[in-house]
């Protein structure tokens, strides 16, 4: 696979101590290409969100190797970490994770402005991500003033205020109702196809079938990948 | 019945559960009734000990004083006037009083020099506690004033010029003991008596010996005359019928008189500065306990949100919700309010002694029934004040909200959000933080400013107090610093306690928003820096209102002119306050900064 920019290796994590260790991912080696959308998939509680907090730095693994960008993610320090997250990977979060007191574009605007950006440069950006996801004319309203899937819109247009090399995406329509659930399936292929690397880790086979590739866990380990679809070119 | 059975079992489990709580609510709230305790048992400690001097010193019940500019004595007409006032039973010899200078070992003193017939005299019998009384050359100093010379028996001190020994020291009920704040005879008629206007020493030695006394500090010579009236009780009446006062005869030169009432007061004034900085320290500290428990009582309605919630799910009423945060937090008013008076007394028996200018001992510090009224009061008042409001919001709660979403909507400021936007990543946060809880910030605020406020009320008083005293050694002075010393370590660590209590609040409340923040890419230390700095700046805004603050309570409390002191000193309290906040806030920031963002979004999603 040419242009990998995410990998794992026997990537593991475990809870507790003793008798009542829990290991949660088990082992786990595959790799993402540059513009690929990779679905995991699994029942409840077999670590697909364990395993998206490990690639994304917000948890670190027991044991294996995490690689982002030509950089081992688990032996990072904290405040590289917080770099590496900061320009290289962008979150979109189940429960939206909106700053309730933010304007819509406030929300969009946080990390832009964490990473150094102007205030100016911020505002112009989530502005303009606002309006990539249909959201131009609700830009100063408050996340409760905001139904599911704009939130989780809002929510995506912030996950991507960076440019990151990789969005990382947990149960992102597991909130939402029908429509809302195709506003953001839509926004998703539009992502796909304009070459923003992709992990959802899902429930909703719909959102799996825009993958390219889907994973399937169980029990914390990797039991299946299926190539959908070449990543275009 | 029932009702109120339930109210005190919630209110009772509650408490129990979370007992470390409770002890800091009640710990607050005892710092300052504690200071108001001793504030209020000091009242009249030095009535006792001025009360046996003057039975054994047959110390008069009234002083007349005249004032000779160039001191020839009065006129005998005006000396019969008003020893043949009525009232008037007996009256002492015409006694000249001068004022000069004592010099002994390096140390000099403005003093008060009374001619005295080495015979005695009926009224007015010093008492001598050591040596002889006056003789020719031979001087006689007040014991408080000796004692704070370091003066004994038999010491050479030049007096006004001329070399006297110390034949004895004495006490005496018919002018104040050292140091004494009273405005002394001359100040009545407007008269300077040196360099020194209070703490003025008494010496006693013979009218020969005082004619041989040539350099004083004022040529004006003050001739007193001590009476005996037929019902000493109605002395200050007396007093204010008879005596000139030089707000209604102004230029008159006397006869100015001081009743006995006045000389115990004037006694009392050893006392009198430390009660009035106890009595200003308490209002400080229940301030401060106020804020404390405002944080902590609504971490506590923050946390127990879905308690209440699951109580008015079940049928309880808004005011029962209310009922027992109220009742929880004034059982441990009533409490503190034990404590404050328990310890308060102890402590107060350490600031009773009396002057060695006075005999007898004041005995224990005693607690009347207004004092435990007052205390129990103010517990309550600070505990009611603290409570109220976060009791009333979790009353006023909707149940589905309550049992739903436990936190409370932060609130928003739009132009604190786009100011924060151009100012570095900690300040972003902080600044953010404290838009989100106004009312915490304004505790942070007032916690400092009120901190800030008594320390530099102290820093201020220090700087007067310390003035001339002549190097000698002062009862009131060392009291006072002794008090001072006392409440500002209670500020300090009530408001050490405060900041920590506002700082795990916020830590708390921003659980969510730093957890985010950080998987946005900030850093720990950034994460930290802003919890941080939500309570630095609020505390630096506080000091800022304190510094003024601390001058204009100085400036209420004493009703004198304003005393700057040295800006060294105020910048020193200025950046303390701050570095203070500082390191109080580092350890639980820091803390909150390190939790683990996927923990803290996986629980706040479930």
């Amino acid at each position: 696979m040419s242009d990998v920019v995410l990998r794992t290796r026997r990537v593991r994590k475990e809870f507790g101590k003793g008798a009542g260790r829990v290991r949660a991912v088990d082992d786990i080696d595959f790799e993402v290409a540059a513009g690929e959308t990779v679905a995991v998939m699994g029942p409840s509680g077999c670590g697909k969100s364990t395993l998206l907090h490990l690639l994304g730095g917000l948890q670190r693994p027991t044991g294996g190797e995490v690689v982002l960008d030509g950089r081992r993610v688990d032996e990072m320090s904290e405040r590289a970490l917080a770099r590496l997250r900061r320009d290289r990977i962008g979150f979109v979060f189940q429960a939206f994770h909106l700053m309730p007191e933010l304007t819509a574009v406030e929300n969009v605007e946080v990390p832009a402005l964490l990473a150094g950006r102007s205030p100016r440069a911020a505002r112009g950006a989530a502005l303009e991500l606002l309006d990539r996801v249909g959201l131009a004319d609700r830009t100063g309203h408050l996340p409760s003033a905001l139904s599911g899937g704009q939130r989780q819109r809002v929510a995506i247009a912030r996950a991507l205020v960076t440019e990151p090399l990789v969005v990382l995406a947990d149960e992102p329509t597991g909130n939402l109702d029908s429509a809302a659930t195709s506003e953001v399936l839509r926004l998703f292929d539009r992502l796909r196809a304009a070459g923003q690397t992709l992990i959802i880790v899902t429930h909703d086979a719909r959102i799996a079938a825009t993958a390219n590739r889907l994973l399937s866990m169980r029990d914390g380990a990797l039991v299946d990948q299926t190539l959908l679809a070449e990543v275009a070119a | 019945m029932g009702r109120y059975l339930l109210v005190l079992r919630l209110a009772w489990r509650d408490l129990r559960r979370r007992p470390v709580e409770a002890i800091l609510a009640v710990l607050v709230m005892a710092a300052a009734t504690t200071t108001l305790t001793i504030g209020l048992a000091l009242h009249g400690v030095t009535d006792h000990p001025y009360e046996q001097t003057r039975a054994a010193t047959a110390g008069p019940d009234a002083v007349a004083g005249f004032l000779s500019e160039d001191g020839t004595p009065p006129k005998t007409a005006d000396v019969d006037a008003v020893t043949h006032l009525p009232g008037v039973s007996a009256h002492g010899a015409l006694m000249p009083l001068a004022h000069t200078t004592l010099a002994m070992g390096g140390r000099t003193a403005t003093v008060q020099a009374l001619g005295r017939s080495p015979a005695g005299d009926p009224v007015d019998q010093p008492r001598l506690t050591s040596g002889a009384w006056v003789g020719a050359g031979s001087v006689v100093l007040e014991r408080g004033f000796a004692d704070a010379l370091g003066a004994r028996v038999g010491d050479q001190v030049t007096l006004g010029g001329r070399s006297f020994h110390i034949g004895g020291t004495a006490v005496s009920a018919a002018l104040p003991a050292y140091p004494s704040s009273l405005c002394h005879l001359l100040c009545f008629a407007g008269v300077a008596p040196g360099p020194n206007a209070f703490d003025i020493g008494l010496v006693w030695l013979t009218p020969a010996d005082l004619a041989t006394v040539q350099e004083r500090t004022t040529p004006a010579v003050v001739y007193l005359l001590d009476l005996r009236l037929a019902d000493p009780s109605a002395a200050p009446a007396f007093a204010a019928t008879h005596g000139t006062l030089p707000g209604r005869d102004p230029g008159a030169s006397g006869p100015f008189l001081l009743s006995w009432q006045q000389i115990r007061d004037a006694d009392a004034g050893v006392t009198r500065s430390a009660q009035a900085a106890l009595q200003v320290g308490a209002v400080l500290l229940a301030l401060l306990a106020i804020a404390g428990l405002t944080v902590l009582a609504g971490r506590r309605t923050l946390e127990q949100t879905r308690r209440v919630g699951l109580l008015k799910a079940v049928g309880g009423t808004p005011g029962l919700i209310a009922l027992v945060l109220l009742v929880e937090h004034l059982a441990l008013a009533v409490l503190a309010a034990a404590a404050g008076l328990g310890v308060g007394r102890v402590l107060a028996g350490r600031f009773t002694a009396p002057s060695a200018g006075l005999l007898g001992s004041p005995g224990p510090a005693s607690l009347t029934g207004t004092t435990v009224a007052v205390v129990v009061t103010a517990a309550l008042l600070v505990a009611l004040a603290a409570t109220l409001l976060p009791a009333l919001r979790a009353a006023r709660s909707a149940t589905i909200t309550a049992l739903e979403a436990p936190a409370r909507t932060p609130r928003r400021h739009g132009r604190l959000i786009a100011l924060s936007a151009s100012l570095p990543v900690p300040l972003l946060l902080g600044l953010r933080l404290i838009g989100r809880r106004p009312g915490r910030a304004a505790l942070a605020v007032l916690s400092t400013a009120v901190t800030v406020t008594g320390l530099v009320t102290i820093l201020t008083s220090d700087a007067v107090s310390g003035r001339g005293t002549g190097g000698l050694h002062n009862l009131r002075t060392e009291r006072l610093t002794q008090v001072t010393t006392m409440i500002t370590v209670m500020l300090l660590v009530l408001a050490a306690a405060n900041t920590v209590f506002l700082t795990w609040a916020t830590v708390a409340d921003a659980r969510h928003a730093s957890a985010l923040a950080r998987a946005f890419g900030a850093t720990p230390s950034q994460v930290t820096g802003g919890l941080a700095a939500a309570q630095v700046v609020p505390a630096a805004v506080g000091a800022l209102l304190g510094l003024p603050a601390g001058l204009i309570v100085y400036r209420l409390v004493t009703q004198t002119s304003l005393t700057m002191p040295s800006l060294a000193g105020l910048a020193a309290v200025l950046v303390g306050a701050i570095l203070a906040v500082v390191v109080c806030t580092a350890i639980p920031a820091g803390v909150g900064a390190r939790r683990p963002v996927a923990d803290v979004l996986s629980a706040d999603a479930a």
